[in-house]
């Protein structure tokens, strides 16, 4: 790694230092309610017992696959449904709105319904989080496609380019960056409806534990159970950022 | 010598049937011999890159004729390579895969094709930039490397569209210079366009003056000067003759695109 690299996250883990620093003296000179937020020293005091009690870092694998086989469905869906409403230019602008529609609205509050539909299993976690993954992920390759420069694309054409190459050396090269803009929002969506789903039917992964810790009045293990949904969000954070750059280098 | 490329009676109207057309050329008439060098210049606006884009099968509902050897172009023709007015390197490539993209998609393998895209890296002067991504070059050594790439092809026609339209005057001698060489080497038909009468004078065979909308031919200028030529000639009064003389063509034209954006700026 270069030292360009290293900057970042040394500035990262500064911060997040500094601030659990501050926080940690507001609890103590009681700013803040303890019973509201601990002391960042009690919530990382507190992995252990979690650990023991709940098996934490086997429910952080649970909500990171099931996030993985939703983003995984996402992608299945929201790649080739956005490539369909770039090429059919009366479907895109048709269904443009109503997806951006659907994609504000908290379709978390249909999980009664999948219940009712798939049971309470892993399959209805599944499907509720891909939906709103696959919709970003739908609008942004639609719109990286639309967004490929037209001088490329008679490059393209210039040198008399095969369609399939013209799609894969022109045009996805070109849109990768948008779509992967739409896909770190769709896999952030689809986490959060998981982790929802999970605390509200109390079933499975990291979303259970903080329910049942938030039930308990277990204020640190609660954050300790949040911090480990955060390292599940920076994971794939990381992990398409390492997937773009080597889609796209520069 | 033959003509390699005849353009025959050819109009273009954008947005036919919709409610701005706008009548961009006009019976166009022009035959190229194989092998000259050939500049086109004319007003903002008067077509001269639609031409490009018809001749090089970019643009096909046109009305007229362009043939190659006699044969009429359909669609983008192996004997054409374009180099655009616009910024057209691929930002994510390096140098030396931008210029051997042409070479990649017709299936050459990799160690030929980089070895090819290396020659014309050095043709162009950009020797030492293989590996650097056009963000870090400056806008005139992106448009060499575009250059470079349509070179790589190898087309025996090149139509280059302004490719030094955003240099300084004295880069852009030093590279018309080059570009003389590059075609003395290549034995290559070449096509410019410029908005420079000194850039046309000093490269061309003869230079083709357009009027502005619906752009026409108004005026083919021989250029009777002596080869091979570098940009010394500038110096000479024969060459200040020729500038003259297209200077006059070009002013009235250049009047009348004005007088009309004025007009259309004041009827909003
Ligand atoms: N895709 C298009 N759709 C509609 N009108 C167009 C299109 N491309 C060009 N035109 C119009 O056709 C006319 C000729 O355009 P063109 O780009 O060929 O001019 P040009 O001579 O290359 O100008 P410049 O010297 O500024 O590059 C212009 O009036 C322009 O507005
Ligand atoms: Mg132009």
């Amino acid at each position: 790694m270069t030292k360009l690299h290293k900057t970042p996250m040394i500035v990262g883990l500064f911060g997040l230092l500094v601030c659990a620093v501050l926080l940690e003296l507001a609890v103590s000179f009681g700013w803040v309610m303890e019973i509201i937020v601990p002391r960042p020293t009690d919530t990382v005091l507190s992995f252990p017992t979690l650990q023991e009690d709940m098996d934490l870092v086997g429910n952080f694998f649970v909500t990171l696959g099931m996030t993985a086989a939703a983003t995984g469905l996402a992608l299945l869906i929201g790649l080739p449904f956005g490539y369909f409403l770039y090429r059919r230019e009366e479907y895109g602008i048709a269904y443009e709105g109503w997806l951006a529609a659907a994609f504000s609205t908290p379709i978390v509050l249909l999980y009664p319904l999948f219940l009712v539909l798939f049971g309470r299993n892993h399959l209805t976690l599944i499907l509720m989080g891909c939906i709103p993954g696959a919709i970003p992920i739908a609008i942004q390759t639609r719109q990286g496609l639309l967004g490929v420069s037209k001088t490329l694309l008679n490059v393209g054409r210039s040198f008399n380019v095969s369609e399939g190459d013209m799609f894969r050396k022109i045009m996805l090269p070109s849109a990768v960056p948008t779509i992967f803009t739409g896909i770190r929002i769709g896999v952030m969506y689809t986490l959060v409806n998981i982790v929802a789903i999970e605390y509200l039917i109390d079933f499975g992964g990291l979303g259970r534990i903080v329910s049942q810790m938030y039930d308990n009045f277990s204020i640190p293990e609660t954050y300790a159970a949040i911090a480990a949904v955060i390292l599940v969000s920076a994971f794939f954070y990381w992990g398409f950022g390492r997937i773009e750059r080597w889609l796209r280098p520069v | 010598m033959a003509d390699i490329l005849q353009i025959k009676n050819v109009s273009k109207t954008y947005d036919a049937d919709g409610d701005n057309p706008v009548h961009a050329l006009d019976g166009v008439d022009l035959n190229i011999a194989e092998g000259e060098f050939v500049s086109i210049i004319g007003p903002s606006g008067c077509g001269k890159s639609t031409l490009f884009n018809i001749i090089g099968g970019l643009i096909d509902d046109h009305d007229g004729e362009v043939l190659i050897d006699g044969r009429e172009v359909d669609g983008a023709h192996k004997d054409v390579g374009v180099v655009f007015q616009e910024e057209s390197t691929f930002p994510w490539r390096s140098t030396l895969d931008n210029v051997a993209f042409p070479l990649e998609v017709e299936g050459i393998d990799k160690a030929e094709r980089e070895e090819t895209a290396r020659k014309f890296i050095q043709l162009v002067g950009l020797e030492g930039f293989e590996n650097h991504f056009p963000a870090q070059l400056s806008g005139g050594m992106k448009q060499r490397t575009a250059v470079a790439r349509t070179l790589a092809y190898e087309p025996r026609i090149m139509l280059m569209d302004e490719p030094f339209g955003a240099l300084d005057e004295q880069t852009r001698m030093l590279l018309g210079d080059k570009m003389l060489e590059i075609w003395a080497a290549l034995n290559q038909t070449m096509l410019l366009i410029t908005h420079n009468i000194t850039e046309a004078v000093q490269l061309s065979d003869r230079v083709v003056v357009m009027s502005y909308r619906p752009g026409i031919i108004k005026e083919i200028i021989p250029v009777d000067l002596p080869r091979p030529r570098t940009s010394e000639v500038i110096a000479t009064p024969e060459f200040g003759t020729y500038v003259g003389k297209l200077w006059t063509l070009l002013r009235e034209e250049a009047s009348r695109g004005m007088a009309e954006a004025e007009a259309s700026i004041a009827a909003r």
